[in-house]
């Protein structure tokens, strides 16, 4: 299938829609568990988390990068995506709004590929980051 | 504590049959609607056969247990953070795919924390090569045991 980005058309500074979640809550939380297989009970036990001395149970970090990742194949198209690469850096918690989006800083060519290459940034409602990283994918 | 002994450390492989109710299921828990997912018509159309999620490897959790952990020495899995991940893609995955995937230690190494002790970091990688031999993805993870318990931020 041909790449859904047209290279030639791409520039450095590019903007990936923003794909935004309001209000991410615990059956979010729930639902990734049982998909993913993580049961680390910090997300959804809160017998478990206040004995640790947390608040309440707060987001798997995949969860929010599976946010993220749609975010980029919903621009770059599914089954383009030939790099994804993410860091955690704050919690997500209840109630919080995620807001994913990135942007396009090289484009290059590999091994006779035509990749484009950017950042990836999850922000929470207060302007922090819950997650930063990075993508390589496919273009046409 | 660092035990470097443990680098280079692999694991059995273990089998990963891509399975499209886990797909569908693993979509709708990161809130992707697309109909490549769900329309097997449409997929195979487009892309030649339903495709995954780029995260959808995360799920070899389920495929996976002791024997196939290269084992980690000393860390104690119960201060264990994720701090990061990646995924690189080499040939596209499909439902239907049978991956075998193996996984070893990439690295281990220290650092001070800055809430105070020491963090180790533990780097793993995952090869998967499908039912033609094929590599198709790697997938690395960075898990970081803290020198304390972790409040919260």
């Amino acid at each position: 299938m041909a790449a859904k980005l047209k290279y030639d058309a791409v520039k450095v500074g590019d903007e990936i829609p923003k794909f935004v979640v309001e209000g991410v809550t615990r059956p979010d939380f729930v639902r990734y568990a049982g998909a993913s297989g993580d049961f680390v009970p910090l997300h959804y036990d809160q017998t478990f988390v206040e004995a640790a001395g947390i608040p309440t149970v707060f987001a798997q970090g995949m969860f929010t990068a599976g946010l993220l990742s749609k975010a980029l194949t919903d621009w770059a198209g599914i089954g383009n995506v030939r790099q994804f690469k993410v860091r955690f850096a704050t919690r997500v918690w209840p109630g919080d709004t995620v807001t994913c989006t990135g942007k396009v800083t090289n484009k290059l060519e590999k091994d006779g590929e035509k990749l484009v290459e950017g950042e990836l940034i999850v922000l929470n409602q207060k302007g922090e980051a819950a997650i930063r990283g990075s993508f390589r994918a496919a273009a046409g | 504590m660092a035990d470097k002994s443990i680098v280079g450390r692999t694991g059995k492989p273990f089998k990963m049959p891509i399975e499209w109710s886990k797909v569908r299921e693993f979509a709708r828990a990161i809130k992707d609607p697309s109909p490549l997912y769900f329309d097997p018509e449409l997929a195979k159309k487009e892309l030649g056969g339903i495709p995954v999620p780029v995260t959808f490897l995360q799920t070899s959790a389920f495929w996976t247990d002791e024997s196939s952990s290269p084992g980690f020495g000393g860390f104690d899995l119960r201060r264990i953070l994720h701090g990061e991940q990646e995924f690189e893609f080499f040939k596209p995955i499909f439902v239907g795919d049978v991956l075998t995937g193996v996984t070893k230690v990439a690295d281990v190494y220290e650092k001070e924390g800055g809430r105070g002790g020491k963090m180790t970091f533990l780097v793993t990688e995952t090869e998967y090569t499908n039912q033609r031999g094929e590599k198709v993805a790697v997938s690395r993870s960075t898990l970081i045991e803290t020198g304390q318990a972790v409040k919260a931020n």
